[in-house]
């Protein structure tokens, strides 16, 4: 295939994501995002410049060689952008899906500083489903080491350092405290973000490598980590529990029958598909109107399920402006393509009730920005005399999470900060030798991404401390 | 899964199931529950263990039929199973020697009370446990609370067995007869907690209560199941479930636990339709001798 120039390559404009329509996505649970097909894959992939020095690999916490996988799918060998792909990345088909490309490989792609950077996360998500369709798993069972590591959560974190662990020899047990396993990719995370069935393919996945996972066990609680390391056998445990508890502002009407936590409302929908009550037992309240509180990604996957729910209006009420929503640019976007109404610089200070204790509405004050505060972000500030009401039946609180007690407190030797989270070396052991920790109870709220990055090298280091070398994995 | 090795009828709609669950029994404590999903498809629900056998592997839960879920769940029989058991949750009971403890359970709240009396007999307390129910074949554990309890005084509102009346008038009765009371703990009825702490609050004796809020995952990580407790927000599934009777806000629980009263009407009717359409009447016929049969006891 002869070699395109950098002129030409630069020619090329950024292909769209094929995405179903605003209109039909607003009402149901389908995946927003097609996928490219394969011509618009190497079209895309033949934007890429094959930098020498690629700056984009720097930005991904799990260092995916991503001019390699690029290359190898403008060559159209999508086997070989696959081995290069999974051999850093555990978990492709969802990183492609719900990373934030923009903040991370795409923001120091050479392209974005003229223009717009090569799709990075597309072409994974590309890669990933090719090869879970077209790809048996080809993977040789590596020497055991006979060492058995116990990994606690099933989240991003924890299946991703349970399969490098495996990758390494070693028998891994995850342990799930809810009933299916993934943790914020199946409670968290909706449908027409991440379908199920990816989580679950990817699950099986790891189940084909050895890693054993039994749901249904609360780490803390149906054992301790000393158990786990004592009578049961282990040699070391991975922590990756995840955030927990879910904050409240603490204003009045917080009771009331219709306010949800972000984590119940996305619970009961995904984990337990109250969308499909009648065919599922969880109920949730449709309302006709919602208002969520926050800025992040669980805010926007809250208001956008709240709106597919029959949410009209579903508003999204952010204290700040829209410059410091935290949320990824394409949620956004999708957001609002979907007829979400955001409400900036607006925050609730009660929570309205009827005389039967149902939600009625949110009387919320207009803020206005002021000098920036600790996180370099401008400080919201109340503007006086500028209190008003949005009517709702349902409201949702998504501004972030606290970390959960139930291990750390039945832990002791435990370090943990003053939030209440786990305290790690930069090999992410704990103050426990063999314990070692990762993702959001260390990190207190953060990105399936940077979970996985923590999974990964704490295998690394955890595979050092079991006395297997280099910690480097056999490559599969 | 999770098999069923035992099940039996207590009384009209509660049923005793023994269940299998190793990692669960091995670690019980009273005041502990667990989250059960009875299916696939099926909700979680949070159910105190009444009582449990490291030896055999076994616990012991003890349902009342108030909602599809829990009917779904009394349907089953000994060899059958349930597709998740997650736990033990909560806090375990504070268990100290309080010199004189009554415990107070109404209807299958004292399942609740049951493993409660043995560990604070054990530890040294005189113990009463005060049970009560509609009629005489409400009244559950009877027996089985007498071998940890000095006293055991069953109560019927309709006076066809044992002390006619409410818990909370011999409740009273007790105190006042012996007046050595050191604590009280108490599960059942909403209405029912609320009237034992309404007793208690003005003799100044500590009182806990065992809370039922609605959960999803039992965890903390919902916050469903926020009860209102000195005027601070806890969550019952990890601060809980039992807190200090005279503080928890009663009213606002009450009014919680109604938040999906329509949707469970539908799936109850829905239940009840298919049982009626399915081969299933067969054995739901069964299910209604059974009951009968329990009832009249």
């Amino acid at each position: 295939m002869p070699t395109m120039k950098p002129s030409e390559r630069m020619k090329i404009p950024r292909q769209a994501m094929p995405e179903r329509h605003a209109a039909e996505r607003a009402v149901c649970f389908q995946e927003v995002n097609c996928g490219y097909p394969p011509d618009a894959a190497a079209t895309e992939a033949n934007r890429c410049l094959q930098c020498k020095d690629a700056k984009c690999i720097g930005g991904c916490p799990v260092g995916v060689n991503i001019p390699a996988f690029v290359e190898a799918i403008a060559a159209n060998d999508l086997s070989a952008a696959a081995d290069i792909l999974l051999a850093d990345n555990v978990l492709p088909g969802i990183t492609g899906r719900v990373c934030p490309q923009e903040k991370q490989c795409e923001a120091l792609c050479v392209r974005a500083k003229k223009g717009t950077p090569v799709g990075v996360g597309y072409l994974e998500r590309f890669v990933a489903d090719w090869a879970r369709e077209h790809r048996k798993d080809l993977f040789e069972p590596p020497a055991a080491t006979g060492k058995r590591v116990a990994v606690v959560g099933s989240g991003p974190g924890g299946l991703t350092c349970a399969g490098e662990l495996a990758k390494r020899g070693h028998a891994v047990t995850v342990f799930e405290a809810l009933h299916i396993p993934g943790g914020v990719l199946v409670y968290g995370i909706p449908e027409f973000r991440l379908p199920k069935a990816i989580v679950h393919a990817e699950v099986e996945s790891l189940r084909r490598r050895g890693v054993e996972i039994v749901t249904d066990v609360v780490i803390g609680q149906t054992y301790t980590i000393h158990e786990l390391l004592g009578v049961e056998g282990f040699d070391s445990v991975f922590i990756a529990n995840g955030a927990g508890l879910p904050i409240f502002q603490g204003i009045p009407g917080e009771n009331l029958k219709g306010v949800y936590s972000a984590n119940e409302f996305l619970t009961r929908v995904n984990l337990m598909g109250a969308y499909r009550f009648g065919e599922t037992d969880t109920p949730i309240i449709k309302a006709s109107e919602t208002v969520v509180c926050g800025g992040g990604n669980t805010a926007m996957d809250a208001v956008r399920t709240a709106r597919r729910l029959g949410g009209d209006p579903a508003t999204l009420a952010y204290r700040r402006s829209r410059e410091e929503m935290p949320a990824r640019a394409e949620e956004v976007k999708h957001a609002e393509e979907e007829g979400v109404v955001f409400r900036f610089l607006c925050s609730p200070l009660e929570v309205l009730g009827d005389e039967k204790g149902w939600v009625r509405g949110v009387r919320c004050i207009q803020m206005e920005l002021g000098e920036p505060d600790a996180s370099g972000r401008r400080r919201p500030v109340p503007v006086p005399g500028s209190e008003f009401e949005i009517p709702c039946q349902v409201f949702i609180q998504a501004i972030g999470t606290k970390a959960n007690p139930l291990l750390t407190q039945t832990t002791p030797g435990l370090n943990t900060n003053k939030w209440g989270n786990i305290i790690v070396d930069a090999d992410h052991m704990t103050s426990i030798p063999g314990v070692f920790a990762g993702g959001d109870i260390v990190r207190g709220g953060a990105t399936v991404i940077l979970a996985m990055g923590d999974g990964k090298s704490a295998a690394a280091a955890m595979d050092r401390y079991l006395g297997n070398g280099s910690g480097d994995a056999a490559s599969t | 899964m999770f098999t069923i090795e035992q099940a039996e009828w207590l009384a009209p709609k509660v049923r005793r199931l023994v269940v299998r669950a190793p990692r669960v029994s091995s670690h019980h404590k009273p005041g502990h529950f667990v989250i059960v999903r009875v299916h696939e498809g099926g909700e979680r629900i949070p159910l105190t263990i009444a009582d449990s056998d490291a030896a055999s592997g076994t616990i012991t839960l003890i349902v009342q039929i108030v909602g599809a879920t829990t009917e779904r769940l009394c349907s089953l029989s000994a060899g059958d199973s349930i597709a998740n058991v997650a736990g033990p949750l909560g806090r375990p009971t504070e268990i100290e020697n309080f010199g004189h403890a009554v415990l107070v359970g109404g209807g299958v709240g004292t399942a609740v009370i049951f493993p409660q009396a043995a560990k604070l007999r054990e530890v040294g307390n005189r113990v009463t446990a005060v049970i009560g129910g509609r009629s005489r074949e409400y009244v559950i554990l009877e027996k089985e609370l007498s071998s940890h309890c000095n006293h055991v005084y069953p109560c019927t509102d309709d006076g066809s067995y044992g002390y006619h009346g409410f818990v909370t008038a011999k409740l009273k009765e007790v105190i006042e007869e012996c007046g050595d009371v050191g604590v009280v703990l108490t599960a059942g009825p909403v209405p029912m907690m609320r009237a034992v702490a309404g007793v208690t609050r003005p003799l100044g004796i500590k009182t806990i209560v065992s809370l039922n809020p609605i959960m999803v995952d039992g965890t903390g990580m919902c916050g469903g199941c926020r009860v209102t407790v000195a005027g601070e927000m806890k969550f019952a599934c990890v601060d809980g479930p039992e807190f200090d009777a005279h503080t928890v806000d009663f009213a606002e629980l009450t009014d919680r636990l109604t938040t999906y009263r329509e949707q469970e009407a539908l799936a109850w009717n829905r239940l009840h339709e298919l049982t009626e359409r399915s081969d299933a009447s067969a054995s739901r016929c069964k299910m209604r001798e059974m009951e009968d049969a329990a009832a009249s006891r």
